[in-house]
């Protein structure tokens, strides 16, 4: 009973450790003073100024863009290749997934670096596409890692049984394959969105003098203070994915309830 | 629904020696093409731009081969820079494992909330920007930040630990403790309840199992773990930027500093340099990660 109290107690502090400086975020986004370090009374002002601030709405508008074209360029390239490799023989697999795994372990700075130096070898203006194709680039390992698992759990002789009884192999692919690893392509897509939103440092090394992120927005006004809109936006898109988050847990909980019955 | 599915499977089939022979889809041999985009956008994105700082770091604005940008690294300024960046990022490494480890062992006990909670602790503090996340710090770092109100009320001695190298240490444990926990999770999670209850059976005691059974098997995520937080600690300039004032330098800040200059040849060297720590670090864990194939990481 003790030791549970206690690890209750453990996960509660990791818990407040990793989500202190989120609260604290969310406090200064209702924060009268325009200066960080003052509290200075409740307000809604820089929720209102957000959506007159142009600048903001911009990197948002790019971030956005840059995060679902991304993902969604990722997830298509990414369920293709974890489909073939995973029928292929042992060993040209293991060379593939070596190489996805390049992105994940390398060091962001070098990734970014080095995408920068290709770009400008190939003479192509550093902007919203060298940031999309980077963008892509570290976004597809998360896919393929997401959708190999469940490509390894699907049983082999249904898509057989679809081809013997006459189905085409695109026509079998897309009626028995897909909906059995549809979760793990779409988890893939999420991950691929959420880290393509989250990325600073690659965005950094890969975007021209024109194009801001969200992300860039930030670096750039870290010295002279960030805006106080930036909080606010920031809180916003925070509650919005934590809502759709509670909507989808208590979604799979009621599909759970009658399965328990059975 | 397919879980039951998949364990029948699993009893009947032998565990496969050829597990080439898994799973293909169909006859259709056409099947491997779908890996042609994938190859040639990594060969384009991922290869030849490695090969890239290879080049550059190995020339100089002539394009004559040169070691001078390598042999920069033992230059005082960048040599303190990657010594303190090896220095801090290890001690992070010690303790995000330290933190790390217990909290997967709970969360291995109740793993059917775990999953939820995987989620809670990686994917969704990332849509608030890592930036200002790790500026949040400042607020409770400050001289008259957070901690320092709650200990002045208590009229505590306060904390001074704003701009020095023990903030970037916290910056570091706060953005990559996750990245700790989540492999350590899933091998521990993989380990078979039989074993521990065999140990259980034959005597051994919770410290021994844990000592002896669970520990050694828990190794490959310790290892990919400590992957996982070392190289990004290591090579970050984003946190020492906003937590160590403008004093500390680590080796990070020095590249983005020199291509931000202009500087790309001794740029790409210094990151050769620091490839040099990551390849290492990335052979240790491919040692360890054979039979996974590195698929379990998410």
């Amino acid at each position: 009973m003790v030791k549970k109290i206690f690890e209750r107690f453990y996960i509660g502090i990791i818990l407040l450790f990793l989500y202190a400086p989120i609260l604290i975020l969310i406090m200064l986004s209702f924060n009268k003073s325009k200066s960080r370090a003052r509290w200075g009374g409740f307000t809604f002002h820089w929720y209102k100024e957000l959506f007159q601030n142009e600048d903001i709405m911009n990197a948002l508008y790019t971030t956005l863009i840059i995060a679902f074209l991304s993902a969604l360029i990722a997830t298509i390239i990414g369920t293709a290749a974890a489909i073939a490799m995973n029928s292929m023989k042992r060993t040209p697999r293991t060379i593939l997934m070596a190489i996805t795994n390049i992105p994940m372990l390398n060091a962001d700075i070098v990734t970014g670096i080095s995408l920068m130096l290709i770009f400008v070898a190939l003479r192509f203006t550093l902007g919203f596409t060298s940031v999309l194709i980077a963008h892509i680039t570290f976004n597809i390992p998360y896919v393929i890692l997401s959708v190999m698992p469940k490509l390894k759990q699907l049983n082999p002789h249904t898509f057989e049984a679809a081809l013997d009884l006459g189905a085409s192999p695109v026509y079998a692919f897309f009626k028995v394959i897909l909906p059995d690893i549809f979760s793990g392509v779409i988890s893939g897509f999420f991950l691929a969105f959420t880290m393509s939103l989250d990325d600073f440092v690659i965005t950094h090394f890969t975007k021209g003098p024109e194009i801001n992120t969200l992300s860039t927005k930030i670096y750039t006004e870290v010295r002279k203070g960030i805006k106080p809109e930036m909080y606010a936006l920031s809180t916003l898109l925070f509650v919005t994915v934590l809502l759709l988050l509670i909507i989808i847990n208590r979604k799979g909980a009621e599909k759970k309830v009658p399965l328990k019955q059975n | 629904m397919k879980v039951p599915l998949n364990v029948k499977n699993k009893m009947f089939q032998k565990p496969a020696k050829d597990s080439d022979k898994e799973f293909k889809i169909g006859r259709v041999n056409q099947v491997k093409l779908l890996s042609f985009p994938y190859i040639i956008w990594m060969v384009g994105f991922i290869i030849i731009p490695l090969l890239m700082i290879l080049y550059y770091g190995l020339t100089d604005r002539d394009n004559n081969l040169t070691f001078k940008n390598i042999a920069l690294i033992s230059d005082p300024i960048n040599r303190k820079a990657l010594l303190l960046a090896l220095e801090l990022s290890l001690i992070s490494t010690i303790i995000c494992l330290l933190l790390a480890y217990p909290l997967a062992m709970v969360l291995r006990k109740n793993h059917k909330t775990s999953n939820s909670f995987i989620v809670l602790i990686i994917i969704l503090p990332m849509w608030m920007n890592f930036l200002l996340r790790t500026i949040a710090w400042q607020n409770i770092l400050e001289k008259t930040g957070i901690i320092n109100s709650i200990l002045q009320f208590f009229h505590l001695p306060t904390l001074n630990i704003i701009n020095t190298s023990a903030a970037i240490i916290l910056g570091m444990v706060y953005n990559f403790l996750p990245f700790m926990v989540l492999p350590i999770y899933n091998v521990l999670v993989k380990v078979d309840k039989d074993v521990i209850n065999a140990a259980r059976d034959l005597g051994a005691n919770g410290r021994q199992t844990f000592l002896k059974i669970i520990l050694p098997l828990s190794i490959p995520g310790v290892v990919s773990g400590i992957t996982m937080v070392f190289v990004p600690s290591l090579t970050t300039f984003v946190i020492s930027t906003i937590l160590g004032g403008s004093k500390i330098v680590l080796i990070g800040n020095v590249i983005e500093q020199q291509f931000r200059l202009g500087n790309w040849n001794t740029g790409s060297g210094l990151s050769l340099v620091l490839m040099v720590f990551i390849l290492f670090s990335m052979a240790i864990l491919s040692k360890y990660d054979k039979e996974s194939e590195g698929s379990n990481l998410w």
